[in-house]
């Protein structure tokens, strides 16, 4: 009861952003598919002429149908950049195989008695198509263009991935930022589209044949009428454009931050990580929100503007240990500190890039990296005990743990376990507490904002600084669960604005404060 | 006048049609007849061009039709096929002005024009604005008919049209098709394999197997002057019910009672078949049968009796020529 009087207070709030959105997905699905009709319905005509090409053309529209949607937008982007037109363009392809496939059936399926005495009557061709194919196989081409409305309104939510906007932007910020009402708010009503057009379509497809002629003259206007709904959310107004996650467009250490803290104004679109550093580097995107210390950072030639205002929280790496494996084994935290402020940024970013883009395996990159600061010896008995190591479930913490576990036992007699990949903070961090691993890289601003949660008071008070932070979070998991944070490894991974390296070095720019002052100059 | 010169149709090795040659004289009525598969439909389907032939020549009068469009032909051509070929999403009086609305007829011209044909073919106005599922299947039959004739064309090609009809729609849509004063002035040319229709509405017979012409003649002389075997064999099992369908009332003139002052009874003409002859005994209480012959006027009665043995000296005399 409770959760549904928020989301409908949610949804009171955000109303205006949620008709737009609406408002977009209705004009995407309808663009999407008034396109695919204009080309579907003609080739799927044309395929009743020529047999023989119905098996590759419904075969090429079946395989389209089965690349994930991610996969081809993102094949768009280098193409038709990002935003409406390759939403569109991936949304359309979608819906062909329906529309192609029922118009093929729909036609073969008119009793050939019928079209042969239209023939012997002294029709054209054409006659013969427009006054009795069409008319006779509409059932099934409405049919078809049901299920495509159908499939095109659910594919449309993924269109915010690329910056056309959609119902979609609630849901994909919804699900980052762990907000419920957000993603219902988006999901409901993608959802009540799908099923109201679906239930029209149906009417429209139950008419008799009579007032069928009058459907298939309003099919077209109400697609059109509809698609105009859409208008391109991509009305650029400033110098450069950017793109945001979901995730970091509702937080105030993020987009909200930005506007208020440093007051700065950028056209903005919503997309997704996926494909945001790529749009960036195709010159889609000119600023960015992502982590510093991503490979992607600098395979795709990337900087990481300065946030010279401090309003992105700190989120240094250190390792946290339980106490009692600390006493149970003699040297552990001097082992684990060789690594303290060994790996600042953008050596981090260079080891992530070995891993996530050049596919080298962590264990090589954890290796060549010690072996680099001297700090790699070779393995010793291992006979005095297993320390256990965890990490989350991504490239930077494996090659974390596989530099620990090359540390230790290089280092001393003790054997070593990793588990690695368990899931995200929460799985790592009660599997710390309840003693199945000694320890685990943790960064700060998680420490502070996912496991010790105090008041937002507190939480502004601490956030801009990095010591502060710091020392909050060591004194609080010493008392709450008798954990240490061990010195911090260096480099900071947190959010942060980037550019494009040339880009940036044209214009100026090396803080947000000078990405701003760029922005307001003529 | 249809003239059909060495026609020829193959499918890859089959010789759906072989060379074959006939003639349709103006307002005569010619029946393919043949087993299903001999290659009626091919030859029907290739005088509108349906199909193209392999080779052969058609002359529709006196004009080459593959000199002509294909549609502007096929709307001269009325055509006929076994399931109706009604369009579903069209009325009875759509379906019927099809062809004047091809042909850019004024609507009013059209409206008298469909009203006119649904009264000759005995259906009911209310029916103008029912859709074809909701008629019987004489009924579809009957607006398929309709459909055909509406722009008065010369020639009518019919594909087995009485095939899916039941005997006794069939029987009497066979009365109504001889009685129609439209097709009597067309030259028909008709498909079936029922040997009963082809004797009962045909003038002449073309009797085709395998792709030939076996036989082109009147009813008559395929029953008592067969080519061979085979024509004698297709006709075998029906062959009375034949006999009296192919003799028609003037044959019999010679053998029948000489000229007297007309007697009460139905009065009919001399080209009505030797079984309609007997049927109006049926029909009328009078114990004689006046019979008008076309050309002098002249009226001879006959009783059944006279009637039967007339018949019975006539086929004697047959079998003696
Ligand atoms: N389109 C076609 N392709 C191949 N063979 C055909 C085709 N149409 C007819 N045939 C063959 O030609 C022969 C004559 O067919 P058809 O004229 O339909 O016979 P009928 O009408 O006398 O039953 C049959 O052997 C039939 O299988
Ligand atoms: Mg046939």
């Amino acid at each position: 009861m409770n959760e549904q009087q928020t989301l409908w207070d949610f949804m009171r709030q955000q109303s205006d952003k949620l008709l737009e959105q609406t408002i977009q997905h209705i004009g995407l699905t309808f663009i999407s598919l008034f396109i695919a009709v204009l080309i579907g319905l003609p080739l799927g005509i044309f395929i009743t002429r020529k047999k023989q090409l119905s098996g590759p053309v419904l075969g090429i529209a079946g395989i389209l149908q089965t690349i994930p949607s991610i996969a081809l937008l993102g094949f768009m982007i280098p193409v038709l950049g990002i935003g409406a037109k390759p939403a569109i363009a991936a949304l359309l392809l979608y819906a062909l195989l329906p529309i192609i496939r029922n118009t093929f059936t729909g036609i073969n399926g008119v009793d050939a008695a019928v079209k042969e005495s239209a023939t012997a009557m002294g029709m054209s061709k054409w006659q013969v198509l427009f006054k009795v194919e069409l008319p006779l196989a509409m059932p099934v081409i409405f049919a078809g263009v049901r299920t495509a409305t159908v499939i095109t309104v659910g594919v449309a939510t993924l269109a915010s991935y690329i910056a056309a906007g959609g119902l979609g932007e609630f849901i994909f910020g919804g699900i980052s930022l762990n907000n419920t009402n957000m993603i219902l708010a988006g999901a409901i009503p993608a959802a009540l589209l799908a099923i109201l057009f679906d239930f029209l379509l149906s009417r429209l497809q139950k008419l008799n044949l009579k007032k069928l002629k009058t459907a298939a003259k309003i099919l077209p206007l109400l697609l059109i009428s509809l698609s105009s709904f859409y208008w391109l959310p991509s009305a650029y107004g400033s110098k450069l454009k950017a793109g945001f996650t979901p995730e970091f467009m509702g937080r105030q250490d993020g987009n909200l931050g930005l506007q208020n803290k440093y007051g700065l104004k950028i056209s903005t679109v919503v997309i997704s990580d996926a494909v945001m550093y790529k749009a960036a580097y195709e010159k889609q995107l000119d600023v960015i929100s992502g982590y510093s210390t991503d490979g992607r950072l600098k395979a795709y030639g990337l900087v990481v503007l300065k946030d010279d205002k401090n309003i992105f929280p700190p989120y240094y790496a250190a390792p946290v240990v339980r106490e009692n494996s600390l006493k149970k084994f003699a040297g552990l935290e001097k082992i684990l500190n060789l690594l303290a402020g060994k790996i600042n940024d953008s050596t981090m970013t260079a080891l992530n890039y070995k891993t996530d883009y050049l596919h080298e395996s962590p264990e090589k990159v954890a290796k060549d990296f010690l072996v680099s600061k001297n700090l790699w010896k070779p393995a010793g008995n291992g006979n005095a005990g297993t320390v256990r190591i965890g990490s989350k479930i991504f490239g930077e913490q494996y090659i974390l743990a596989n530099m620990y576990s090359m540390l230790i036992k290089g280092y001393t007699d003790y054997s070593v376990s990793t588990k690695t990949g368990l899931g995200g903070t929460k799985i790592c961090f009660d599997a710390l507490t309840n003693d199945q691993i000694d320890f685990y890289p943790e960064y700060t601003g998680t420490g502070l904002l996912t496991i010790l949660q105090p008041s937002s008071k507190t939480v502004d008070s601490l956030i801009r600084s990095r010591d502060a932070t710091y020392n909050y979070v060591q004194k609080g998991f010493q008392t709450k669960y008798n954990i240490k944070w061990l010195k911090p490894i260096g480099f900071n991974n947190s959010y942060a604005l980037m550019m494009r390296k040339k880009q940036a070095n044209d214009l100026h720019i090396k803080t947000i404060s000078d990405l701003k002052r760029y922005l307001e100059s003529k | 006048m249809i003239k059909v010169e060495n026609l020829s149709k193959h499918f890859g090795k089959i010789k759906a049609v072989d060379a074959i040659s006939f003639e349709v004289n103006a307002r005569e009525t010619l029946v393919l007849l043949g087993t299903s598969g001999c290659g009626k439909t091919t030859t029907l389907k290739m005088i509108n061009r349906l199909i193209e032939p392999s080779g052969g020549k058609i002359f529709i009068d006196e004009k080459n039709i593959f000199e002509q469009k294909p549609e502007i032909l096929r709307r001269g051509i009325g055509y006929v096929l076994q399931n109706n070929g009604l369009f579903p999403h069209y009325t009875v009086a759509e379906n019927i002005a099809i062809v004047p609305q091809l042909l850019k007829w004024d609507k009013k011209h059209i409206e008298k024009r469909v009203a006119e044909l649904l009264e000759k073919l005995h259906l009911s106005t209310d029916y103008l604005t029912a859709y074809p599922n909701e008629l019987s299947g004489g009924q579809q039959q009957r607006v398929g008919l309709a459909r055909a004739l509406v722009a008065d064309p010369s020639v009518l090609l019919m594909d087995e049209p009485f095939g899916a009809l039941d005997n006794v729609t069939r029987s009497k849509i066979h009365q109504e098709f001889k009685a129609l004063d439209e097709l009597k002035r067309k030259t028909i040319i008709m498909v079936t394999h029922d040997v009963q229709e082809a004797f009962e509405l045909g003038d002449r017979i073309c009797l085709m197997d395998k792709g030939k012409i076996v036989q082109d003649g009147t009813p008559a002389e395929l029953l008592f002057k067969p080519h061979n075997d085979f024509v004698r064999g297709f006709l075998q099992e029906q062959r009375l019910q034949l006999e009296f369908k192919a003799i028609k009332l003037h044959d019999l003139w010679a053998w029948l009672p000489a000229p007297q002052p007309p007697k009460r009874g139905a009065e009919i003409t001399d080209d009505t078949s030797f079984w309609n002859g007997l049927e109006q005994f049926k029909f009328s209480a009078s114990e004689t049968l006046n019979i008008n012959h076309g050309e002098n006027s002249e009226v001879r009665s006959a009783s059944f009796e006279q009637l039967m043995s007339a018949f019975y000296q006539y086929k004697k005399q047959q079998a003696h020529e």
